[in-house]
């Protein structure tokens, strides 16, 4: 009998195990739920992307592209860019990859030696801390506070910086907390970095998710383009989750190594995915308008909603959550959920799934229709009344 | 004008005053005074339901006649679609560009129903020059919501 223990890769096998999936695999198979839970669009891609792809197969292009990505797609993907951000990439600085998740893994597996320290404000989406672990890295946390409205401050920064620091991870709009950073606020950041050799990986999944104002890219400050790597896709923007298109922007010299890592590792990108995002950048920015425009009607009507019912919460800027304090019932995170779980039929996500930090809060996504957003509000209203009885 | 208000109103009529202030971020009584404008105003002409009535044992039969008429010195076509659209029976009427003037969408019981309207009512009316009559077999799509398909939430928990 073989013994697995021995064979796998300790530091796989040390790998925790996602906090957010260990709370998904409760939901499974349960179909009485009312969930607040998910972290995908409810819209369906729009139609005339999903003709793209469909036109692609049917025209047979279903040979690889080059490894990058089509020239054209990567030509789009540099307007893009330019037109909605302001910040200039040629094509070649651009590599297409599966989702922005394997963005996320380029840069890091791209950048760090064993022992270097990389630098992670939470709460944050999950995977920076294992992905930096896989790499031999150091992962380090800085913990944003409530009171900053979940921003990184210049002086956490400052404070969280070594020899050894190699990376940043820039997490906004921010998944779990819907925070954003502000021009001012991303400058104090750029300040602090510009004399040092740290480079910046700015995951802008969330990018055209920002309500009253648009999101800046830290890469369009002075001095920060040559030191920043931009992680994004098409999932979030263009309700494009399950084509797994995403796409990195980095100087030359950072773009031609991370793209060695995606040849041997992935080849290329999907080329039916890749003929829907070209029409996504070249016909999509009405789409990106209509559904944002909808995520923020429900986006005011459950920040209200919450605070009718007791429940407190920064009024999140960007992304597609809410993330209450629910702190002060009295339960801890896990317990909070899994009881509104268990007595009121009713998911959310508990807080520390992203992070020690998040203790004391819980992460709701409002990519529901409002009917569904009522429900679960009437729920988590007779929750918290029967807890403060 | 509010766009923002009448767009979610168009889309679901059944949002109250509070929820559409929150949505729209505006006072409740504001946005009761803006809908009561808009109703005195005609720019809110009414409040549907859309069903599917295949899903029931009513009987009903829709069908789309094209009609060509000729034209009246000083009304045009308005006197003889007034005619038209004072009939129950018919839902919509649309004056057309191209080959017929007036479009006639018309529901009945049965298709005996509808044939007797357009013999009786409809061809008789005077400047009617020729009636088109072509019946419904399915309705896949009406006002934006497509039909016989119910929304399920089939997205995976994955992040």
């Amino acid at each position: 009998m073989i013994d697995y223990s021995s064979v796998l890769s300790k530091t796989v096998v040390s790998m925790k195990k996602s906090g957010i999936r260990k709370f998904f695999d409760l939901l499974d198979g349960r179909k009485d739920v009312i969930g607040l839970t998910v972290g995908q669009p409810d819209f369906v891609t729009p139609w005339h992307i999903r003709e793209a792809g469909i036109e692609s197969l049917q025209k047979g292009k279903t040979y690889y592209t080059s490894n990058a990505g089509m020239t054209e797609l990567r030509e789009e993907i540099s307007r893009y860019l330019l037109r909605r951000f302001r910040i200039s990439y040629k094509p070649e600085e651009t590599v297409v990859t599966v989702g922005g998740s394997e963005a996320i893994d380029l840069a890091i597996r791209a950048v760090t030696e064993p022992g270097d320290e990389i630098i992670i404000p939470t709460p944050s989406f999950v995977c920076y801390e294992p992905i930096a672990a896989l790499a031999g890295g150091v992962p380090v946390i800085i913990e944003t506070k409530a009171q900053d409205r979940f921003k990184l401050t210049p002086e956490a920064l400052r404070a969280a910086i070594t020899p050894r620091t190699k990376l940043l991870v820039l997490p906004y709009p921010n998944n779990p907390t819907g925070a954003i950073m502000t021009e001012e606020e991303l400058e104090g950041i750029a300040e602090v970095l510009r004399d040092t050799n740290i480079l910046v990986l700015s995951d802008e999944i969330y990018a055209e998710m920002t309500y009253g104002r648009q999101h800046v890219s830290i890469a369009s400050l002075e001095g920060m383009w040559e030191r920043t790597i931009i992680a994004s896709g098409f999932s979030k923007a263009y309700a494009m989750t399950g084509w797994r298109m995403g796409y990195l922007a980095a100087p030359a010299p950072l773009a031609e190594q991370m793209l060695k890592i995606h040849q041997y590792a992935i080849m290329c990108a999907p080329t039916t995915s890749q003929f829907a995002a070209l029409e996504a950048l070249k016909n999509g920015d009405e789409d990106i308008a209509m559904m944002v425009a909808e995520y923020d009607r429900r986006r005011r009507y459950i920040y209200n909603g919450l605070k009718s019912i007791g429940v407190d919460s920064f009024e999140p800027e960007g992304a597609f959550y809410i993330y209450p304090e629910i702190g002060r019932f009295g339960l801890s995170s896990d317990e909070f959920c899994a009881r509104l779980l268990e007595e009121y039929k009713c998911a959310i996500v508990p807080g520390n799934a992203f992070g020690d930090v998040g203790e004391g809060f819980a992460r709701i996504s409002y990519a529901y229709s409002i009917k569904h957003i009522e429900e679960a509000l009437s729920r988590m209203d007779s929750f918290i009344t029967k807890l403060k009885r | 004008m509010d766009r923002n208000l009448l767009t979610l109103l168009e889309d679901n009529a059944t949002l109250t005053p509070e929820q559409l202030a929150v949505m729209c971020g505006k006072e409740t009584g504001d946005i009761k005074k803006m809908i009561d404008r808009y109703e005195k105003d005609g720019v809110i002409l009414g409040y549907k339901t859309l069903i599917d009535w295949d899903k029931t044992d009513r009987e009903y039969v829709s069908a789309i006649i094209e009609v060509k008429i000729t034209p009246q010195r000083d009304r045009g076509f308005d006197r003889v679609a007034e005619k038209i659209y004072n009939y129950p029976e018919v839902q919509s009427l649309y004056l057309m560009s191209g080959g017929f003037d007036l479009c006639v969408q018309i529901e009945g019981k049965t298709m005996k129903e509808v044939a007797y309207f357009v013999a009786q009512k409809l061809a008789p009316i005077e400047d009617v020059v020729s009636t088109a009559t072509h019946f419904v077999l399915r309705k896949y799509k009406d006002k934006g919501v497509i039909y016989g398909i119910v929304d399920i939430d089939e997205r995976g928990n994955c992040n």
